[in-house]
């Protein structure tokens, strides 16, 4: 029988701090009992001689320093995980609410995981296609990857998710593929959007969802990643299963880490986050990857919404630092209704070059994506130009360019939500766009592939320009700010 | 033997430890956990643990080995990959499997490889501290040079020949005091300790690293420092990376600090199947890693920087020229602030601690071009990347490190979302050595100062009528303003871009790095010449041979290439005017 402590001296905030106990191990679980008989789970987060500073997940609310009981579990946090989790629903504490069984546990495992040997990792290398041109082409997302999804408020990211856990396949067949739902603080609205689109698209069978939505403990949203990506990380590296884990959102669990940093009056870094929100995120994102000689893969895709569309915003940066690149949705693009509002200039995909070319691809890929890149930077700037000078002063040249980055928006950025693109679609439709350039100018595609794949046959513009297209100013946002040449490293100021 | 009082993340405290120096490395609980003792107070220390944490007891037992966190030094450091208290992650994987486990204490060299040791000195002779024995051919780009232990000196009594492991005795000295001390193959170094050194000297030679805007715009110096810092995506690692490849440094130590465990794992698989232009052999012969992935516990992170300074300085001693990456430097001060915090010091500048400062430029300060204890010449050149949050360069970190660091190579996140790569900033970026190894590149080309001068002076001219394009249009110049514009427009997509990715330009030797300098300089004065007889600019644009430039990073008969553009050039302008 575990000893049962009443001798609670502080509660404040989600933290409690019991006195007189002995025996008590760092990282222990915790299990209280109210005086109305209902039970909590916390964790120690510190110990201090014969004091021991736990954090409630459930929230403080109904704890007294009187009646409240205290017992320490003796391990740390577990979750029992068992294949039997697909086609199911938790909630953020990894209880069924689904009204189905309980789940018998295959095994059960710390939620904190184990950190990878670098040297036992595997590259990854394999592409898996979306269906999206902006990410396919532009962006390659391959297994075993942690890309976020950079949003703001009121932005579609939940729809090019939900698109992209719809559509993502690779080309082998035969393999396993689920998805591990993770829902952080998100409104039971956004919940039933992901829930329908599962189950309408009949993908729900292979998705495991943990939910803890916006009226649920905030404190909670610590372990709700953590438990799912210990199933995830048990499907894919035990089970051989190709994971996608959606985590969402991302700002919900910071501003959870921040609430318990403020508790603890811990000394606050950039804009009241705790100065450990790296390692702690690191933690998380980390556990994305592939393992040599086991076959599953375990690939993230965090959403986080950017406050005030804010790049440099600390939990968009130190994720930024950590992920493989990142997709930023432009709310220019949204305003202009184009969808997916991807924004291809900041977005980045760090493992991109490793699932390209042939044999994973084609082998024009990664000179097709420089040149779109360059194309549509290029008449971006122009856009600028033209927003001052007019568009007199242009050469016939940049005429094209300018006309490239409307038709590039209008045509290849803009998709249905239905619209599920191969990636050769992706690259013929590139190739037909690119087609208004003459061949010289097509510089950083090589000129075998010109001569291969190229459309434009050194005829006058063959794709019809739309160079009446309105130039409505292109809007600057954070991070997406194209100058013509880098003027010196402006001093940006941090709160 | 102590017990432990209070845990706190990373940070333990233990009381009964009276006798325990300051930095010594204690085993903590019943699953051993290696830490350091970082504070003394009475018989109670802090101790920073550099493995998890998590199931430690208060009264858990805390036992001082009486050693500062050392590193062995000797054969088998070449083509290692460590974690940051050098423990080799290969056996740390054979032990425990794909997942690091904790309390795994194993050395950093391998005791059972037999090396084979050739003597270099003989029986008789009088050697002191740093001299070197003799030699083991240690990868087939290095040998590793076998040096007696700063502490010892005296006469040679026996020196033997042959492969042995490296705890075999391979010689024995007598001391002046008459005390017969045993030599091995390896020595203990404890990191946080600079090695010795006999006179430190003024960096003259470049490190070439193949890398035109470094090389050419902002080289530097081997013993020199440099500081990338830049935001996110702009490009840090892939210029590292660049470094580390192809610099002309004789040893490479990366140091992977609080990074991506994917990214490790590229340079774990493309390292071996490189090859180094100059041996023709693989370059991992000549490197060792160290990682610390963001995952791995922070404690070792701030020590991973040291077990690689250490590791650098020791190839030094032995008369190399080390270069040293640290990816990134940042995460290094961010595990110096948790610490910190959780040591409840006061806080200085965005919660970092008051010594950042000291800690950064001891740590720049441990390279340098230097005159070794054993009379030869070694240099550690260090470039340290900076991550500053929100690429806000007035961040303390950056600003601590640029106050200390002679080169600055700016990345600049407007350039890597245009793929402008490497994304380095030609305005903010400087390098303070150009000057004093101006010589070297003399010896390139005579005029070698003078074009890049002419190059910075364009590119600064550009910036400036970037200004008034504008506001009144590209039109509105004056054509040999356009022909700036022109020629700049070549200077940055020919010239400062470059591939890391492909085969021939990843790599730029500084000739050819000059002969690309000179040629579109050619083309530009050329060209100025026919504009000011009245050619228009039109005629400048349409120039064949301008492509014939652009492919020129692409060439690898840069030679053969260059007669022919200079020949093209002439008669092109001639039918042009």
């Amino acid at each position: 029988m575990l000893k049962e402590y009443t001798s609670v001296s502080v509660v404040s905030g989600p933290l409690m701090v019991v006195e007189n106990v002995a025996g008590v191990s760092y990282g222990e679980l915790v299990s209280i009992k109210t005086s109305t008989g209902e039970e909590r789970n916390g964790e120690v987060l510190e110990i201090k001689k014969d004091k021991a500073i736990i954090q409630l997940f459930e929230g403080t609310q109904g704890t007294d320093t009187k009646n409240t009981k205290v017992r320490f579990i003796g391990e740390t946090m577990k979750v029992g995980v068992s294949t039997e989790m697909l086609g199911r629903v938790f909630n953020g504490t990894g209880k069924p609410i689904d009204n189905g069984p309980e789940i018998i546990a295959e095994q059960r495992l710390d939620i904190s995981g184990s950190v990878i040997n670098p040297e036992r990792r595997m590259h990854p290398a394999e592409f898996i296609q979306t269906g999206i041109s902006t990410i396919d082409l532009m962006n390659t997302l391959v297994r075993g990857q942690k890309l976020p999804i950079f949003s703001g408020s009121g932005l579609p990211h939940n729809k090019l998710a939900a698109q992209i856990a719809r559509q993502a396949q690779v080309k082998k067949k035969g393999e396993r593929f689920a998805v591990v739902f993770i829902a952080m603080g998100i409104t039971n609205e956004e919940a039933l959007f992901f829930k329908n689109e599962f189950k309408r698209t009949g993908a729900l069978s292979n998705v495991i969802m943990f939910l803890n939505l916006a009226n649920d403990p905030a404190i909670e949203r610590i372990i709700t990643p953590r438990i799912g990506l210990t199933v995830a990380e048990y499907l894919a590296y035990e089970k051989g299963m190709h994971i996608l884990a959606i985590l969402t959102d991302m700002t919900n669990y910071c501003e959870a880490l921040r609430e318990i940093s403020a508790a603890r009056n811990e000394v606050p870094g950039r804009r009241g986050y705790p100065g450990y929100m790296y390692t702690d995120l690191a933690s998380i994102y980390e556990r994305a990857g592939r393992i040599k000689g086991r076959d599953g893969s375990l690939t993230q895709m965090p959403i986080l919404s950017m406050p005030d569309d804010d790049i440099t915003h600390p939990i968009a940066d130190l994720t930024g630092y950590i992920t493989e690149g990142q997709f930023v949705q432009s709310r220019d693009l949204h305003r202009k209704k184009i969808y997916p509002p991807v924004n291809v200039l900041p977005s980045l995909s760090r493992l991109m070059k490793n699932g390209l070319g042939p044999g994973k691809t084609r082998e024009d890929h990664a000179d097709v994506s420089n040149q779109m890149y360059a194309a549509y930077a290029h008449g971006l700037e122009l856009r600028n130009l033209v927003a001052v000078i007019g568009k007199e002063s242009l050469s016939e040249l940049d005429l094209k360019y300018l006309g490239f980055a409307d038709i590039f928006e209008e045509r290849f950025v803009k998709q249905d939500y239905e619209d599920n693109r191969s990636i050769e679609e992706t690259l013929s439709l590139a190739w037909d766009l690119l087609s208004v350039f003459p061949n010289e100018e097509l510089k950083r595609i090589k000129e075998e592939f010109i001569a291969k794949y190229g459309k434009s046959k050194d005829k006058k513009m063959k794709g019809k320009i739309k160079s009446e297209v309105p130039v409505t100013g292109y809007v600057e946002e954070p991070g997406s700010k194209i100058d013509v040449v880098p003027e010196p490293l402006k001093k940006k100021k941090t709160i | 033997m102590g017990k432990i009082l209070s845990i706190a993340g990373p940070v333990v405290k233990a009381d009964g430890m009276r006798g325990c120096k300051m930095f010594d490395v204690v085993r903590v609980g019943e699953q051993n956990l290696i830490g350091e003792i970082i504070q003394l107070k009475g018989d109670t220390v802090t101790i920073q643990v550099y493995e998890d944490t998590r199931g430690l007891t208060p009264g858990d037992k805390v036992e001082s080995t009486m050693m500062p966190l050392s590193i062995e030094l000797g054969p088998g450091l070449m083509k290692s990959i460590y974690d940051g208290i050098a423990r080799p992650l290969p056996i740390i994987a054979k032990m425990a499997g794909d997942f690091i486990t904790r309390g795994i204490d194993i050395t950093a060299l391998d005791h059972k490889a037999g090396y084979e040791f050739k003597p270099t000195a003989k029986v008789g002779d009088k050697v002191k501290g740093g001299d070197v024995i003799g030699e083991v051919k240690e990868t087939q780009l290095i040998t590793h040079r076998i040096m007696v232990p700063h502490n010892i000196s005296g006469e040679i009594t026996r020196i033997e020949k042959g492969t042995f492991t490296i705890d075999h005795p391979v010689a024995e000295v007598k001391t002046e005091n008459g005390k017969k001390e045993k030599l091995l193959m390896y020595q203990k170094w404890p990191v946080r300790v600079p090695r010795p050194f006999k006179e430190k000297l003024n960096p003259e030679t470049p490190l070439i690293t193949g890398q035109r805007i470094f090389d050419t715009l902002f080289p530097l110096a081997k013993g020199g420092t440099a500081a990338i810092p830049g935001p996110f995506g702009a490009g840090k690692t892939v210029s590292q990376q660049q470094l580390a490849k192809w610099s002309d440094a004789q040893i490479v130590v990366y140091i992977g600090c609080g990074e991506r465990g994917n990214e490790m794992t590229e340079v774990l698989d493309e390292f071996p199947s490189l090859i180094d232009p100059k041996s023709g052999k693989p370059m991992m012969e000549r490197t060792t890693l160290i990682a610390n992935t963001s995952n791995m516990p922070v404690a070792a992170r701030e020590a991973s920087v040291y077990t690689g300074i250490t590791i650098a300085e020791y190839f030094r001693d032995q008369g190399y020229d080390v270069a040293l990456m640290a990816d990134s430097t940042s995460r290094w001060a961010e595990a110096m602030r948790e610490i910190s915090a959780r040591l409840e010091e006061m806080p200085g500048e965005e919660g970092y601690p008051a010594y950042l400062a000291t800690r950064l430029a001891q740590f720049y300060e441990r390279a340098g071009k230097v005159i070794n204890v054993n009379g030869t010449n070694g240099s550690v050149s260090i470039i340290g990347a900076v991550s500053p949050p929100g690429g806000d360069f007035s961040e303390p970190v950056t600003q601590n490190t640029l106050r200390i660091t002679k080169v600055f190579w700016a990345l600049d996140a407007q350039l890597a979302y245009r793929r402008h790569f490497p994304s380095i900033n030609w305005l903010t970026s400087y390098s303070l050595y150009d000057s004093s190894i101006n010589s070297y590149f003399k010896e390139v080309a005579a005029d070698f100062p003078e074009l890049r001068t002419e190059m910075m002076t364009l590119l600064q001219k550009e910036s400036e009528l970037q200004e008034i394009v504008q506001l009144v249009g590209p039109d509105a110049l004056p054509e040999e303003d356009k022909l700036v514009l022109f020629t700049t427009k070549s200077i940055r997509e020919d010239f400062l871009q470059q591939n890391a990715f492909d085969d021939v330009d990843t790599f730029c030797d500084i000739k050819k790095q000059y002969l690309m300098m000179k040629m579109i300089l050619s083309l530009h004065n050329k060209a100025l010449k026919a504009v000011k007889s009245g050619t228009r600019m039109g005629v400048i644009q349409s120039l064949r041979v301008k492509d014939k430039i652009a492919k020129m990073r692409y060439s690898k008969e840069i030679k053969h290439d260059v007669e022919q553009i200079e020949k093209d050039l002439k008669n092109e302008l001639r039918e042009g005017s």
